[in-house]
């Protein structure tokens, strides 16, 4: 029999309903690989047990012809979505012992439709970060090494977790979040595919908050129609969450396929950064030509208020985590360390609990939002955030149906090679990325080809809102172009 | 703007977050790098710019005022570090 975890998820549900294995069968080769990659430190908690009990139970539905649109699939769930009485602890110390009382949506939509929960999976500390280094629980490891060398490579963050066992085969797909980049970053450095959805797409009932406008879940996965599929079943409408839009999910898989000849992609000056390296430009005109190639007319658009896009982004993010962090105080849940009095039963609590980015952002946003300061800095940004969705509601105005840019500026980087730069440059890893959620558009990033050093690089293609379907549309032509990637076991 | 160590000490005891000698002056930079950073949005002309506060426009969600999980204090109450029965137990507030 073939290596059951190199099925899609489209593959697994082809070989399910031809009874060619079982979710059972399917399951043990998934928690064999999750054994054995501990070194790569992409979960954080395992659920054998409830994996096999509900693979069980998809094996029955589908003796029984009753197989549910994600039956038996086998999938990693970040750490952030809340899984009723198991480990949900958003990669931080604060939330030590928590388990939840509830489901989020997102998670129950999953299982409603069949899916297979394997573990949580690692994740920068409250979804802040870029590489994945924040974790309470230690740094991820990426599946990927540079040609000829052994150092350990980070996969990107905060859903770190997430791409990287995707990526090494520890799963068929995961849930992920993205508030600046977080989806699609970590998917370009490993060579998977990423989609963040417009917001108020997915429910974000039952999500750890870090920033309550910007949040938005998704799917990573192996190819773009693992992605679409994923993502039919994660999106709903939800009472439960007021920021829920009213708009029917479409089949997003009938998008895979679908001609790109005769749409407008538009290639925004903009992003050509200064000191952008050859090989993300070389990627970005590969992206252009095969877009080309298959009937798709390409224009230069502009998109002026872009570079304001991260510094606003960086009042906006830490404002809203400063308040929705204010919850984990000792009382309620997770961690408590005494003090003499509840002031200092607060400070000494969060002190212990909260890692040194997560402070940093609850100061700058306390900073930015204390008396005095609230109209400098977070209503400008806000007022920044229009301008900047007001640029791309001009160009998809003018007819353009998707846009395209590289998904990030570098391919993954060494563990650590960061650890003496300033908060900035690590910031800077969302350039591309951050705009669409300042927006809330949709932006989906594609593996589109290596680096000379065999590292994975990811195109992004952004969306008009509720527009995935387009996403999935032309990131397909683009991944039928370039190809796939896997890396190269070594763990 | 930039914070001098002070301010830090004061914005880490509006945020409630212990902050030692050490840790204030270390973040006294970061955080000035970061304030720095921000300051160029300062050339954005935002003059009749409305904030944003929705991808598409729409109506609030307003839900009907009634209890839909109501009942629940041990499910509540089953993660407090420190609880007795249904009650969340902190240290004396009042004298």
């Amino acid at each position: 029999m073939t290596d059951l975890t190199e099925l899609t998820i489209s593959g697994i549900r082809d070989g399910l309903s031809k009874k060619a294995f079982t979710a059972t069968e399917l399951t043990q080769a998934y928690l064999a690989n999750m054994e054995k990659a501990r070194a790569l430190n992409a979960y954080v908690f395992e659920t054998p047990e409830k994996a096999l009990a509900m693979a069980a139970e998809s094996d029955k539905r589908v003796a029984a012809g009753e197989a549910r649109a994600l039956e038996g699939v086998p999938l990693g769930i970040k750490d952030l979505f809340c899984t009723e009485g198991i480990h949900s602890q958003a990669g931080s110390h604060i939330l030590d012992g928590f388990k939840p009382p509830y489901e989020s949506t997102v998670t129950a939509n999953l299982w409603a439709a069949g899916a297979i929960m394997l573990g949580k999976l690692n994740m920068d500390e409250f979804a802040m970060g870029s590489s994945n280094e924040t974790s309470y629980y230690g740094p991820v490891v990426n599946p990927w090494r540079s040609e000829g060398s052994n150092a350990k490579l980070v996969p990107g963050g905060s859903s770190g977790g997430s791409a990287a066992a995707v990526s090494a085969r520890l799963c068929a797909g995961a849930t992920a979040t993205d508030t600046g980049g977080s989806i699609r970053q970590p998917a370009a450095f490993t060579g998977t595919v990423g989609i963040k959805p417009t917001y108020g797409r997915c429910s974000r009932w039952g999500v750890v908050a870090f920033a309550s406008s910007l949040d938005q879940a998704g799917p990573i996965a192996r190819d773009v129609r693992d992605a679409a599929i994923l993502m039919k079943s994660m999106a709903s409408v939800d009472a439960k969450d007021t920021t829920s839009v009213d708009i029917a999910v479409p089949d997003y898989e009938k998008a895979i396929g679908q001609s790109v000849r005769g749409l407008k992609i538009g290639i925004p000056k903009e992003y050509r950064v200064d000191g952008m390296p050859p090989e993300i430009e070389r990627l970005w005109q590969a992206g252009r030509d095969w877009l080309r190639e298959a009937g798709a007319d390409l224009v230069d658009i502009t998109l002026p208020h872009t570079k304001y896009a991260l510094p606003a982004y960086y009042i906006v993010a830490p404002a809203e985590a400063s308040s929705n962090l204010a919850r984990y105080d000792g009382v309620r849940y997770g961690l408590r360390v005494p003090g003499d009095d509840i002031v200092s039963m607060y400070e000494e609590t969060r002190a212990a609990g909260f890692g040194k980015e997560v402070k940093r952002r609850i100061l700058i946003g306390t900073y930015v939002l204390s008396a005095g300061y609230y109209d400098a800095y977070y209503l400008r940004a806000q007022k920044v955030r229009t301008l900047i969705k007001r640029d791309f509601e001009t160009v998809f105005a003018d007819g353009v149906d998707a846009i395209l840019t590289p998904a990030t500026p570098s391919a993954a980087f060494g563990l650590e090679a960061m650890a003496t730069a300033s908060p900035i440059e690590m910031y800077l890893n969302d350039i591309f990325t951050v705009t669409v959620n300042m927006a809330g558009l949709p932006g989906i990033a594609v593996p589109a080809g290596l680096t000379g050093d065999g590292l994975p690089l990811g195109l992004q293609l952004i969306g008009r809102p509720f527009d995935e379907e387009m996403l999935f549309r032309t990131a397909h032509v683009i991944e039928q172009a370039a190809g796939r990637f896997q890396p190269k076991q070594w763990w | 703007m930039s914070v001098d160590t002070e301010t830090v000490r004061r914005v880490a005891r509006l945020a409630r977050i212990a902050v030692s000698g050490e840790e204030a002056e270390a973040l006294k930079g970061e955080l000035n790098t970061i304030l720095g950073f921000v300051e160029q949005l300062n050339e954005v002309d935002v003059t009749g710019v409305e904030a944003m506060t929705a991808v598409v426009a729409t109506a609030m969600k307003k839900r009907t005022d009634v209890v839909t999980e109501g009942d629940r204090a041990e499910a509540v109450t089953a993660n407090a570090p420190v609880r007795e029965g249904h009650f969340f137990v902190v240290p004396k507030v009042v004298e």
